[in-house]
């Protein structure tokens, strides 16, 4: 038998219901790979009794013809996502050991159509960070390796450890949430797949919150159409976020292998940014050239406000975030350093439960609202926010279905490479966080490699609830690119 | 615009983080540098502009005035550091 660990999701899932392997076969063989990966740092917490018990459910499930659309497939969980009595840290000292009492929306979603739950993945800390470096359990490392290098390279972020974890064949896919890019530049730093779907179009509850309006959810995974198999299971209304858009899923894998003759690709002049490398810059003409011969009709656009995304985003953010981690007070869960009084109680342990990018953060946002910053910083912000959606609406009114940019400005860069400067951290996510100030949908597929052998990833940018139409477009690059798989050495 | 010290010291406790005499200059820094940053915000014309409330037009959701959920006070004093009797702990509050 093949290492079952190669397998595609798809291809998974034909061989579980051809009965060639048992689910129980197909989760042990990942959970020897995670066990032979400790050095990836990748999970945070192995469930594998949990697993093979989900596991041999599963296969009494398929053997009475019962299996749900991921019956019997092994998945890996950002540690953002409330799973039942597993530990939930969002990677935070502050939460300490908090083992939830009940199950994200989305998650039970994923086990209700016959997933398997491996363990939980490493993250950015609260999903702050763009290289998996801030997590209290320490930084998440790349299975991908300059040529002939052994420097140990990061991940991205927020979502390292589910983007990690795919790329070095861990788990056949995993859950990751995006505020600013925390799906996308994670996906094209390790060669996988990752699309954030439109805000709304999955639900949040249940899922640790960083900053609600931008928040998130989607799929890492291998292939585009192993994404696309996820997000049908990911995605739907739930009662219990308001935000959560009342509107049916559809069958997304339908999407792939669908035409893309005629449609309008557009191409816009702000994402060419002085200074951006020149393989950067092949990439992109490439992609457009793949989709071009494909049928699609590529227009110049223009998003002229792009350049304020970054930094209306770094209001927004930390804004939003400084308002949900006031729970976080040491009363009724996680850590608590006692204090003389309340007031110092809740200092103490939010001094030495935050992290320092948390800190910062929450610091900035809370300046940010304060008496006599608020016209000047939020309210201006959500402003240029607005300008930012308007630049999006108009280029789709002119009958764009979709837009095509870089994913990121560079490769994967080394552990302890950048961080000196926070703003230099926060232009990674330059070519992503437009997509969630203006809610968008937005897929990254891995596109090609640099001069040092590292993949490169292409972003594709939707209208609102049209993944769809970003799954026919992505499988076009992925066939044209191929796929990519980081040779071994851990 | 920039902060002092004096301004980092007061957002800190806005935001009840404790912070020492040490961490002021780094975190001034740091703040600094991030409202530098941002501060390319102020050449946008944002006359006439509506602040964004609400990414994606939707309607506000009201579920029906009842109860429909609860009786788990057990599980919602399960991870407390400090509780007794289904009670969260917290140190004195009022003299």
């Amino acid at each position: 038998m093949t290492d079952l660990t190669s397998l595609t999701l798809a291809e998974a899932r034909e061989g579980l219901a051809n009965k060639s392997f048992t689910s129980l076969e197909l989760t042990d063989a990942h959970l020897g790979a995670i066990e032979a990966a400790r050095a990836l740092n990748a999970f945070v917490m192995e469930t594998p009794d949990q697993a093979r018990a989900m596991a041999r459910a599963v296969d009494a499930k398929i053997a009475k013809g019962e299996g749900g659309p991921l019956a019997g497939i092994p998945l890996g969980i950002k540690d953002l996502f409330a799973t039942r009595d597993v530990r939930t840290t969002a990677c935070s000292k502050i939460l300490g050991d908090f083992v939830p009492t009940y199950e994200s929306t989305i998650t039970s979603q994923l086990w209700r159509d016959g997933a398997v739950m491996l363990g939980k993945l490493n993250n950015d800390e609260f999903a702050m960070g763009s290289s998996n470096e801030t997590s209290c359990f320490g930084p998440v490392v790349n299975p991908w390796r300059r040529d002939g290098s052994n420097t140990t390279l990061v991940p991205g972020g927020s979502s390292g450890g589910s983007a990690s974890a795919v790329a070095a064949l861990l788990c056949m896919g995993a859950t990751a949430t995006d505020t600013g890019g925390s799906i996308r530049q994670p996906a094209a730093f390790t060669g996988t797949v990752g699309i954030k779907p439109t805000y709304g179009r999955c639900s949040r509850w249940g899922i640790v919150a960083f900053a609600s309006s931008l928040d998130q959810a989607g799929p890492i995974a291998r292939t585009v159409r192993d994404s696309a198999i996820l997000m049908r299971s990911m995605a739907g209304h739930d009662p219990k976020d308001t935000t959560s858009a009342d509107r049916a899923v559809p069958d997304y894998e339908a999407a792939i292998g669908k035409s893309v003759k005629g449609m309008k690709i557009g191409i816009p002049r702000e994402y060419r940014l002085d200074g951006m490398p020149q393989e950067i810059e092949k990439l992109w003409s490439e992609g457009a050239a793949w989709l071009k011969a494909a049928g699609a009709e590529l227009v110049d656009v223009s998003l002229p406000h792009t350049k304020y995304a970054l930094p209306a985003y770094y209001i927004v953010a930390p804004a939003e975030a400084s308002s949900n981690l006031a729970r976080y007070d040491g009363v009724r869960y996680g850590l608590r350093v006692p204090g003389r009084s309340i007031g110092e109680q809740y200092e103490n342990t939010r001094a030495e439960g935050f992290g320092a990018e948390v800190r910062r953060r929450v610091m900035i946002g809370t300046y940010v609202l304060s008496a006599g910053y608020y016209d000047a910083y939020y309210l201006r912000a959500q402003k240029v926010r607005t300008l930012i959606k308007r630049d999006f609406e108009d280029c789709f009114a002119k009958g764009v279905h979709a837009i095509l940019t870089p994913a990121t400005p560079s490769a994967a860069f080394g552990i302890g490479e950048k961080g000196a400067d926070p703003v230099e951290m926060y232009l990674n996510d330059i070519f992503t966080v437009t997509v969630n100030m203006a809610g968008l949908p937005g897929i990254a597929v891995p596109a090609g490699k640099d001069t040092q052998g590292l993949p490169l990833g292409l972003q594709l940018i939707g209208r609102p609830f049209d993944e769809e139409t970003l799954f026919s477009l992505g499988e076009v690059i992925e066939q044209a690119a191929g796929r990519f798989t980081p040779a071994r050495w851990w | 615009m920039s902060v002092d010290a004096a301004t980092v010291r007061r957002i800190a406790h806005l935001a009840r983080i404790a912070v020492t005499d040490d961490e002021v200059p780094h975190l001034q820094g740091e703040l600094n540098a991030m409202l530098a940053f941002v501060e390319q915000l102020s050449e946008v014309n944002v006359d006439g502009v509506e602040p964004m409330t609400s990414v994606t037009p939707m309607e506000m959701k009201k579920r029906a005035d009842m109860v429909n959920d609860g009786g788990i006070a057990d599980d919602i004093v399960r991870n407390a550091p400090a509780t007794d009797d289904r009670f969260f702990l917290v140190p004195k509050v009022i003299e």
